[in-house]
């Protein structure tokens, strides 16, 4: 296993990159016009997610962006996925 | 270094792609039935994309020295229409003597509804029926948990599967545990944008080991890269794993699960 100078040097920039990406991509959302929607609300709820102190964030993250109902639904109108759950279907 | 690409959609990738993965160290792809990326408005078709699978692609991949299998099924993307499907099915034993098909995949869900999930049983039971391997897809992005969850509730109501025979593919974070803890095995898929990054599929491999864990790039028509496993490989040895840790998720892992078919020979 890398240690943690290992690591940085190999993946630092990189993670830096991302994180600069993340809120630049946030600052565009907030200079652009239109309604509320869903996935901006859920991409700002797991933001918090990256400051907790556990092993799991990225587990986290991702069910967080989870459909987090139980049965099978009857009909879609969709066959894609957006990467967040339409709030009305959540319990 | 060798590999094996256990599950690749080849034949939405070029010849140029064989060209790179023999050149990379592919032994052998196997090719899951999917989702064209539009939807076949008949069994005629279907039975026409079989053809291409068990036929046509072989000898592809054949010209570049790379043993190429299938899997057969309708997808879970049309299989919401379960008259359509079951046509489509009817179709699938007289494929199944052909020398290069594996076994029944990539079934599983797409948006989880109640008749994906009657047409998935319906499959487990057409491989039951023949003794085949299953290769089972989980779905997108928001639906995945719920939908790994529906097919481990639904695989439980099979006491005649034998988990060793079957993996559940695309798992991520949030997914791996429940399906190696059920004893299934599990697949990681490397995609640029959705599903594992390289780096995650290691940490994956890190935290809960080797054991019942292949790797692939299911690369096809979308954003993908038919080279992720040996990159993914590379990353490896740039963290600090060893030949045999990497020679063994790329290439005995899949070997020995897929070597479950008699017809895998590598």
């Amino acid at each position: 296993m890398p240690s943690k100078t290992d690591l940085l040097d190999l993946q630092f920039i990189e993670a830096r990159h991302k994180l600069i990406e993340l809120a630049a991509f946030l600052d565009r959302l907030d200079r652009a016009q239109g309604a509320p929607d869903f996935r901006l609300d859920a991409l700002r709820a797991a933001l918090p997610i990256l400051m907790e102190s556990r092993p799991d964030r990225a587990r986290a993250v991702l069910v967080s962006f989870s459909d987090l109902s139980a049965d099978p639904i009857t009909t879609t109108t969709t066959q894609g996925a957006v990467g967040a759950p339409f709030p009305s279907t959540q319990p | 270094m060798r590999y094996i690409e256990p599950h690749a959609h080849m034949v939405s990738r070029t010849t140029d792609d064989y060209q790179n993965l023999a050149l990379a160290g592919c032994e052998a792809v196997c090719e899951p039935a999917f989702w064209a990326g539009f939807d076949r408005s008949s069994a005629d078709g279907f039975h026409d994309y079989f053809r291409q699978l068990t036929d046509y692609e072989p000898k592809r991949a054949a010209k570049f020295g790379i043993q190429h299998y299938a899997w057969l099924c309708i997808n879970p993307k049309e299989a919401d229409d379960p008259g359509f499907a079951r046509e489509v099915m009817s179709l699938i034993p007289e494929f199944l003597a052909c020398p290069t098909v594996l076994g029944i995949g990539e079934i599983g869900l797409n948006k989880n509804t109640r008749n994906e999930l009657t047409i998935f049983e319906e499959h487990v039971q057409l491989a039951l029926d023949h003794d085949l391997p299953v290769l089972i897809h989980t779905p997108h992005l928001e639906d995945k948990l719920k939908g790994t969850r529906l097919i481990l509730d639904s695989l439980a109501n099979f006491s005649a599967l034998n988990r060793s025979k079957v993996i559940i593919d695309h798992v991520e974070e949030h997914t791996v545990a429940h399906v190696l803890d059920a004893g299934f095995w599990a697949g990681m898929t490397l995609y640029p944008n959705s599903k594992c990054s390289l780096d995650r599929a290691i940490d994956i491999l890190e935290i809960h080991g080797p054991e019942r864990l292949w790797m692939n790039s299911a690369c096809d028509w979308g954003i993908s890269d038919p080279l992720a496993v040996p990159k993914c490989a590379l990353q490896m040895k740039h963290r600090r794993h060893s030949a045999a840790a990497i020679e063994r998720i790329i290439y005995q892992n899949p070997r020995d699960f897929l070597s479950q078919s008699p017809r895998f020979v590598s």
